[in-house]
């Protein structure tokens, strides 16, 4: 545990500041369910509850639909029951082993490339993942392959004198792949334990810029053995059902030749302190296999935490 | 979905046909999809099901008549519906399909005082550089005040932004850009320093008799007090004329709990929705909208400064059901193509006169409106075909590689390709004789469906371009054959004239 306590704080600070704000009926997921009996009225509101933390149509039938056969079945007669069932369900999807970070062999940098939409906090997100490395004493390097919006390599930069640690750049409005070319060979000439490489935000419906990110991930493969040994997807908490085409579009993009798969290996769920549950990432991960690696919960390098299903499921529930 | 949405409209309707009137019993069945539509779409569920209850209550009662697509007349209620729902007026006229804006509200004397807010990375640095632009452009001159102090280089951002505005968006006004980078400070520690910044920056261009003023303020959570309280310090201390809330139109569900906090701290005047380039269905929109009332006012369609339009209900109602969005369609066309050279085209073709050069052409303008999926996407009804099918945008390549080894004559008449010169022109392109005859071959039909489909109004072109379209489409040339059909689309000048068949679909019934 400990883990995702901050969060629940977090969030739960934040609900009872805004218990006004929310829209009525949205109560807790948890609260509704105890000390009540299962019947069709409160697979009603369960539903409901699901839908509004952006679960998605799909995925909810799907809990709801075993929810339903289980119920006829007898085996769940009971508020309580349905909480266990639900929280077995959602934690079986994500196994342990799929959410720690991958490192390189020892010798090789160890390289970790950020995507994701405009504005879904990837610098920000990039800040975290460093300074929880800086923790663990690696060596890290930044590499700021966003040449293109206005003002985002000087923001990595302001990043990098905060958590000490240099940034590889190029010209603004130059070739991104060329800058992954330096950053890697910096990579190597300093013997870093890890390189973050990142992208500059885009939509995953723009063809030529997802080609760009594959050119970027194919000149880091070609300098390095296995890299980007995590390529990860930044998701803003508070999308809708439109993530789910990011994470095909995003890992399609990364999978572009028969020599090179990989795809997303993570995704990085930002903003998770909101008031937004981030239950897309349960109809990303029912529909594809990526698993969700890291939490991003406020303003500081600090605010990241690992992510962890119960605490998930937990805050799903909570309120 | 508007496939689904239709069959499962018909089907109710079918049973019913004959039996009367619409009960609730039997439209509750059918709205069940709409339902389901308008929630994978990111309506808030609340929203949801006042709006299906709102449709219901609409069509109860109806008479069933022999209408021969019911379903589609049920589609056409909640198309208008959900225009009324987005502030629009549902017209059958298309001429008024368009409707325009207010756009940005101008006070005497000035300066006018708009001030953007929104969640962080909702897109409000990049709004206001648009905005700007878009002021430029009607002789309004700006200023951009960097009132973001919390996120590392957003004062820079800004300032990159109205430099580029300034020198390269259209109009004669002056955009210029005030800032203390002084102020600027790690997140948390500068809370409250923005106010003053702001006062200053509306002092300045009061002095210097600047139109509008545009604050750039930093984005923030809804639920931190101390910043919302900020927030609320500027307002009553420079009292802004206008309040956008900017959002991203990709957001869940939790649009509404945002929207709601900032409309009750700040009255928002009104929405810039952003991201709107995205695929994304946009049902954030019908949220927002209806927590705060207030208009939306602008979208974002790009990464592009002048990629800001006005608000269309039309649009997004019909991106909701998943109609596909021909104003999109349309307005992507007439970015490549001029009015001039799409007319020019359309007589060609009338007179059966299009050469292999004008189809290269055209292919060129349509791949630079972006991937062929997604374009295809945007016809009513093709989008849900498309779902499974993979477009190759590379095939796209070997076509335009066959064109370029014919000789000029040959482009101008490909019937005269003998086998040899199909030999040959493979050879040159490095693809396959059949390939060519092929091409050769789809070329003509083309151009006989052109010479056809000139006659035709806009609707049926659109019609036939997706018979066509779902006949041929593991043809080597998928859905190009429609081409005649956007370039012509593009060359009636106004979207407005594929309003009409596109309304017509969903006639009212009297």
């Amino acid at each position: 545990m400990g883990f995702f306590s901050k969060t629940l704080d977090r969030l739960r600070q934040g609900l009872t500041r805004t218990r006004e704000v929310l829209v009525e009926g949205a109560t807790g997921i948890r609260s509704m369910l105890l000390g009540r009996r299962l019947d069709e009225q409160l697979i009603t509101e369960l539903e409901k509850a699901l839908l509004t933390a952006d679960v998605g149509v799909m995925a909810t039938a799907k809990l709801i639909d075993g929810i339903r056969a289980d119920h006829k079945a007898g085996k769940l007669t009971r508020g309580e029951d349905v909480l266990d069932y639900m929280k077995g369900e959602l934690k079986a999807m994500w196994p342990e082993q799929d959410r720690r970070l991958r490192f390189a062999s020892a010798g090789t940098p160890t390289v970790i490339l950020v995507t994701g939409i405009n504005g879904a906090g990837k610098t920000t997100s990039i800040a975290k993942l460093c300074a929880m490395l800086r923790k663990q004493e690696k060596q890290v390097l930044l590499a700021a392959c966003d040449t293109f919006r206005a003002g985002a390599v000087r923001q990595l930069e302001i990043w990098g004198e905060r958590l000490g640690v240099e940034v590889i750049k190029g010209q603004q409005g130059g070739d991104p792949a060329a800058v992954a070319f330096d950053a890697c060979k910096a990579a190597l000439a300093r013997n870093a334990d890890v390189l973050i490489v990142d992208t500059a935000g885009r939509l995953h419906t723009q063809d030529p810029l997802m080609r760009q990110l594959g050119k970027i991930r194919s000149v880091l493969a070609r300098q390095i053995p296995g890299a980007p040994h995590e390529t990860i997807l930044v998701l803003d908490a508070t999308s809708g059902q439109n993530a789910l085409r990011q994470a095909e579009e995003f890992g399609r993009a990364m999978t572009a030749s028969a020599e090179l798969p990989g795809g997303l290996t993570g995704i990085f769920l930002a903003k998770l302190d909101g008031t937004a549950k981030g239950g897309i990432v349960v109809a990303i991960r029912s529909a594809t296999n990526i698993p969700v690696k890291f939490v991003g919960v406020g303003e500081t390098p600090d605010d990241i935490e690992p992510f962890d299903p119960d605490g998930f499921v937990e805050a799903l529930f909570a309120a | 979905m508007f496939e689904r949405l239709s069959d499962g409209f018909s089907s109710v309707f079918r049973r019913l046909s004959g039996k009367g009137e619409i009960s609730e019993s039997n439209v509750r069945e059918a709205m069940e999809d709409v339902r389901k539509a308008l929630l994978e779409a990111d309506v808030h569920v609340d929203v949801v099901n006042d709006f299906t209850q709102g449709v219901m209550d609409d069509a109860v009662g109806r008479e069933v008549t022999k209408s021969l697509k019911p379903g589609e007349e049920m589609i056409g209620i909640v198309h208008d519906r959900l225009v009324e729902f987005l502030g629009g007026v549902p017209t059958d006229d298309p001429s008024k399909i368009v409707q325009p804006a207010d756009g940005v509200l101008r006070v005497s004397p000035g300066p006018t005082i708009v001030m953007m807010c929104g969640l962080q990375g909702s897109g409000k640095t990049t709004t206001c550089g648009k905005l700007a632009g878009y002021l430029k452009k009607r002789g309004r001159s700006v200023l951009l005040v960097a009132a973001d102090l919390q996120r590392p280089a957003a004062v820079e951002q800004l300032h990159t932004v109205a430099d580029s505005v300034q020198r390269d968006l259209p109009g004669g006004a002056q955009v210029s850009f005030y800032s203390e980078p002084d102020k600027v400070a790690a997140y948390g520690k500068a809370v409250g320093v923005a106010v003053q910044v702001c006062k200053r920056g509306v002092e300045f261009a009061r002095g210097k008799g600047i139109d509008t003023v545009i604050l750039d303020t930093a984005g923030r959570l809804h639920i931190n007090d101390s910043l919302m309280d900020e927030l609320n310090q500027i307002n009553k201390t420079v009292h802004p004329h206008q309040i956008f809330l900017v959002t991203d139109a990709m957001t869940g569900q939790d649009a509404v709990n945002s929207a709601k906090a900032f409309h009750q701290k700040l009255e928002v005047d009104g929405i810039v929705l952003t991201k709107f380039d995205s695929d994304t269905r946009g049902g954030a929109a019908i949220s927002v909208k209806h927590v705060t009332g207030a208009p939306i006012k602008f979208i974002g369609v790009g990464e592009k400064l002048e990629n800001l339009e006005d608000f269309v209900p039309q649009r997004i109602a019909g991106r909701i059901l998943g109609m596909g969005d021909v104003v999109s369609l349309v307005e992507k066309a007439r970015e490549q193509v001029s009015d001039e050279e799409a007319e020019k085209l359309q007589e060609k073709m009338a007179k059966g006169e299009m050469t292999m050069d004008d189809f290269l052409k055209q292919l060129r303008t349509l791949r630079r409106m972006g991937p062929l999926k997604q374009l295809l996407g945007l016809l009513p009804g093709v989008g849900s075909a498309l779902k499974d099918v993979h477009i190759d945008d590379k095939q796209l390549d070997r076509v335009e590689a066959i064109v370029h080894s014919m000789t000029p004559g040959e482009r101008k008449k490909p019937d005269g390709i003998d086998m040899s010169r199909r030999k040959r022109i493979a050879r040159g392109s490095g693809t396959d004789p059949n390939e060519v005859g092929q091409l050769g071959k789809q070329f003509t039909t083309v151009s006989k469906l052109a010479k056809q489909m000139s006659g035709l109004s806009a609707m049926n072109r659109v019609k036939a371009v997706k018979e066509l379209g779902e006949g041929g489409m593991e043809g080597m040339l998928p859905g190009v054959g429609g081409l005649p059909g956007f370039g012509g689309m593009g060359g009636k000048g106004k979207p407005s004239t594929v309003g009409s068949g596109f309304k017509g679909r969903f006639k009212k019934r009297r």
